[in-house]
């Protein structure tokens, strides 16, 4: 058992804090605060770490990974989120990347692997339905086999981005007569289809990040099936646990805690930095705490995974306590800054328009906190993971 | 011992449900709050013909001689519509003021305008170094002939978008964070000297930053006594906390019942989600934090007349009590309806957010438990 970085490991690190921040925009960052990111804006990055070829370290290196170790992983993911950079969209990277070079064909790979690898694709997640959240089994959405097409027709749901995306991978029931899980398939659809229509919904603090996707009479090539016809529970899961590892965002807590910390360190309560009272000073200290333990749960998974054994159920251990982590430290952000943390920011159409009350880094505070409820709702809540714990680790 | 309302009392609380039903449900609460104005007029008005801005005076004042319990009733039903109207500033606490602190002449001069709904007001106290201390203030009224003169900045001045009147609090000798030294002022939005810049707030409703620059008030601006005006600022902050606890039991209400009802309907699974043992036990909990905050909203609205140090363990307990049920309650609320909780077209991400911002009104659970536990 080892936690120090190498002499090469460290040579590592100086590497990547100075590609860092040689180059990824300076002006990115304001934009973020203040909600004004454009499509081009989320992209900027990923394209800058796909020229350089580090778009994607954690895939094999014949489809373009990096060949790092876990630990240069590790130190790799630690820079970013001290540099805060705009953190690279999953649906893709993380998301359908590896179940197409998992158990896409060759063609496949060829079709869409190149597309996410250069953000020309934006891909988006067709999962949920009205009826099916957590019981995602029990999805609707109908495909019928015509010819070499499927016709689909249902009703998607909280599909994130879907206003901007080129594809989404999408699964469907090809078969009604048989368990739930066993008739369903995995299909990769043009977004630019006829019939697809995608409609916003709002969330409570003015975003618009999720969608509605009306699916109308939309013909998939049978060719952008993935693996077999109703197969497509085995590679949903398998993507669920990629998923949710990636949801424990452990290095960008780190630093989101770091500012939390700075934020208390400017505001004063009687004269005092905040951050010196007893009360304060302990939250942050559980927090820290709370992280460190899941920063070395999060290693000794990474380490197994490096051995070959897939994300388990233990991801849901990473899911659960990285959400509560994350929601955590937006609420104390909330409190930190007192009375400005009403001040709403113009969203929408009204961003960047208006006036904003309060020291910069109060900005928000509040709308992130809401939106980051939503952590322990979405990629399977947190209620959903307990159970797996339940069920697939303590067997009960 | 006697926990019931009075025949009064219930009418009162049917008339303001009745009102509220038909104009302010949901769909209309959401029009005025995106409205240029963020407020209704109409709706101002309805308060004043039935009385409730005249609720808290006396007879002679022109009111109806209600206490707190008749605030506590109305500030619900303002709770479970998610009201943005301001009621508190206005009547609680600019009412409270006049009330308790104000002379004859200047409670004949401004409660009329209240009473009748002309006129609408705003507390303009905290400061950006201050947070939750009433009395860390740099904001100064210095003597000036008979009068004064104001120079200063206020924070986050809840309802100030929409008054024409405000009660200031400003430094008039003493230390920044002195006890003494502290004065109360009515100040004239549209005097010169007095700038705002507006802006909506995340629960809906609007606040401003003012900044005052050599504003001359006459003698006739102060209340109370010169230097001593932080007791009659705490009785009254106090006051408002009660109101506040009956809004967010009226919030916490409401959330209850949506949570429990969409958890009976909503099926996963092929059962209803309420079927499932640990949302059970959360909606419990729920039910109780909602129990033990309606039963601090009683108390503190019961003692807000007792001494002070007994006011104050009310009026902190309850808000320590309402800032974590809250907390608690909405979130949930939230994480029991899934996707659909965090949505802006459903009312629950709106109730969560204004308990939110209850919290922060006045000082949240570390700042009441501080006083609280310091209380004589
Ligand atoms: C911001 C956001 C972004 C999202 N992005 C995407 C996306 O890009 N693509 C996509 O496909 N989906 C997405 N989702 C959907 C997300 O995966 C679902 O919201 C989630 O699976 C929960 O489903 P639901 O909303 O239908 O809630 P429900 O399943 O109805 O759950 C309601 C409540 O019941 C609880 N519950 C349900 N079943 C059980 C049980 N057996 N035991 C105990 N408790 C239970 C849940 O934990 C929850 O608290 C997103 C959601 C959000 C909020
Ligand atoms: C100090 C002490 C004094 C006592 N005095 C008396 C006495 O004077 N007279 C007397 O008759 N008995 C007495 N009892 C017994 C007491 O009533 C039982 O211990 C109690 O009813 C629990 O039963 P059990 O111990 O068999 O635990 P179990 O019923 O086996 O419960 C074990 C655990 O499972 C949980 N559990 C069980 N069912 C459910 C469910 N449906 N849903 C969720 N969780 C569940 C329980 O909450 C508990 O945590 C006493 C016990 C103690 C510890």
């Amino acid at each position: 058992m080892d936690m120090s970085f190498s002499p090469e490991e460290l040579a590592f690190r100086e590497e990547v804090r100075a590609f860092i921040a040689d180059n990824y925009p300076k002006d990115l960052a304001n934009r973020r605060t203040r909600g004004e990111m454009s499509k081009e804006d989320i992209l900027t990055w990923h394209r800058i770490l796909y020229k350089k070829g580090w778009v994607v370290p954690h895939w094999p290196v014949e489809y373009g990974g990096t060949g790092w170790t876990i630990t240069q992983r590790f130190i790799w993911n630690e820079e970013n989120a001290r540099a805060e950079t705009q953190a690279l969209l999953p649906f893709g990277l993380s998301m359908v990347g590896p179940v197409i070079f998992n158990y896409g064909n060759e063609e496949q790979k060829k079709r869409f692997l190149p597309g996410i690898l250069s953000a020309d694709d934006w891909w988006c997640q067709g999962y949920s339905e009205p009826g099916a959240g957590s019981d995602l089994a029990s999805l609707k959405t109908r495909a019928v086999l015509d010819g070499d097409h499927y016709v689909v027709n249902g009703h998607k749901i909280w599909t994130t981005l879907a206003q901007y995306a080129d594809w989404m991978f999408c699964l469907v029931r090809t078969d009604n007569n048989v368990k739930a899980q066993e008739g369903i398939s995995f299909l990769l659809i043009d977004m630019k289809t006829p019939g697809i229509t995608v409609r916003p919904i709002i969330t409570m603090d003015g975003a618009h990040e999720v969608n509605e996707v009306f699916l109308e009479d939309v013909r998939v090539p049978v060719a952008n099936r993935i693996g077999e016809e109703n197969k497509g529970w085995t590679y949903a899961k398998f993507l669920l646990g990629n998923e949710r590892s990636g949801i424990a965002g452990v290095a960008r807590s780190k630093k989101a805690i770091e500012r939390l910390k700075s934020i208390a360190t400017a505001e004063l309560m009687d004269g005092q930095p905040l951050i010196k009272t007893d009360e304060f000073a302990r939250k942050v200290a559980e927090l820290e705490i709370d992280l460190s333990a899941l920063e070395v749960t999060e290693l000794r998974t990474l380490a197994a995974e490096s051995k070959g054994k897939g994300p388990g159920p233990e991801a849901s251990i990473l899911k659960i306590k990285g959400t509560e982590i994350q929601q955590r430290i937006t609420e104390l952000a909330v409190e930190a800054v007192g009375n400005y943390g009403s001040v709403e920011v113009p969203t929408g159409e009204m961003a960047g328009n208006d006036f904003i009350a309060g020291p910069a880094y109060s900005n928000g505070a509040a709308q992130n906190y809401f939106n980051m409820r939503k952590t322990s709702i979405y990629g399977g809540s947190n209620e959903i993971q307990h159970n797996i714990i339940a069920k697939m680790v303590l067997g009960l | 011992m006697d926990f019931s309302f009075t025949e009064e009392q219930t009418l009162l609380r049917n008339s303001v449900q009745g009102l509220l039903a038909a104009k302010y449900d949901f769909d209309t609460r959401r029009k005025i709050v995106k409205s240029a104005d963020g407020m209704s007029k109409a709706v101002w008005a309805q308060f004043a013909e039935m009385g409730l801005l005249a609720a808290p005076f006396s007879e002679e004042q022109g009111g109806f001689g209600g206490g707190a319990i008749e605030t506590m009733i109305v500030m619900e039903e303002m709770g479970r519509n998610l009201v943005v109207e301001p009621y508190v500033e206005t009547v609680v606490l600019a009412g409270g003021f006049l009330r308790e602190g104000a002379s004859k002449e200047q409670q004949a001069a401004h409660i009329p305008g209240i009473v009748d709904g002309s006129a609408i007001w705003a507390f303009a106290y905290a400061e950006p170094q201050g947070r939750y201390n009433l009395a860390d203030l740099v904001t100064t009224a210095k003597k000036d002939g008979a009068g004064y003169t104001l120079n200063g900045y206020k924070a986050v001045v809840l309802g100030a978008p929409w008054a024409q009147k405000l009660i200031v609090t400003a430094r008039t000798s003493g230390g920044q964070r002195d006890r003494d030294g502290i004065s109360v002022f009515i100040v004239d939005k549209s005097a010169a000297g007095v700038s705002t810049r507006d802006y909506p707030t995340v629960d809906g409703r609007r606040a401003s930053e003012i900044t005052f620059e050599n504003v001359k008030l006459g003698a006739d601006a102060l209340i109370g006594t010169e230097g001593k005006g932080l007791p009659l600022v705490e009785k009254i902050t106090d006051q408002a906390i009660a109101a506040l606890s009956a809004e967010a039991v009226g919030c916490m209400g409401e959330l209850n019942k949506a949570t429990v009802e969409y958890c009976k309907t909503r099926k996963q699974f092929g059962v209803p989600i309420g079927k499932f043992q640990v949302l059970q036990h959360r909606m419990v909990d729920m039910f109780m934090a909602y129990e033990q905050s309606v039963s601090m909203t009683y108390m503190v609205n019961l003692k807000l007349e007792e001494n002070e140090a007994e006011r104050i363990k009310a009026a902190a307990g309850a808000k320590v009590q309402i800032g974590k049920a809250g907390r608690y309650v909405g979130q949930q609320a939230v994480q029991l309806h899934g996707g659909m909780g965090m949505t802006d077209e459903l009312n629950v991400g709106h109730y969560f957010k204004r308990l939110t911002m209850i919290d922060t009104q006045f000082g949240n659970v570390d700042h009441q438990l501080k006083r609280y536990s310091t209380a004589a």
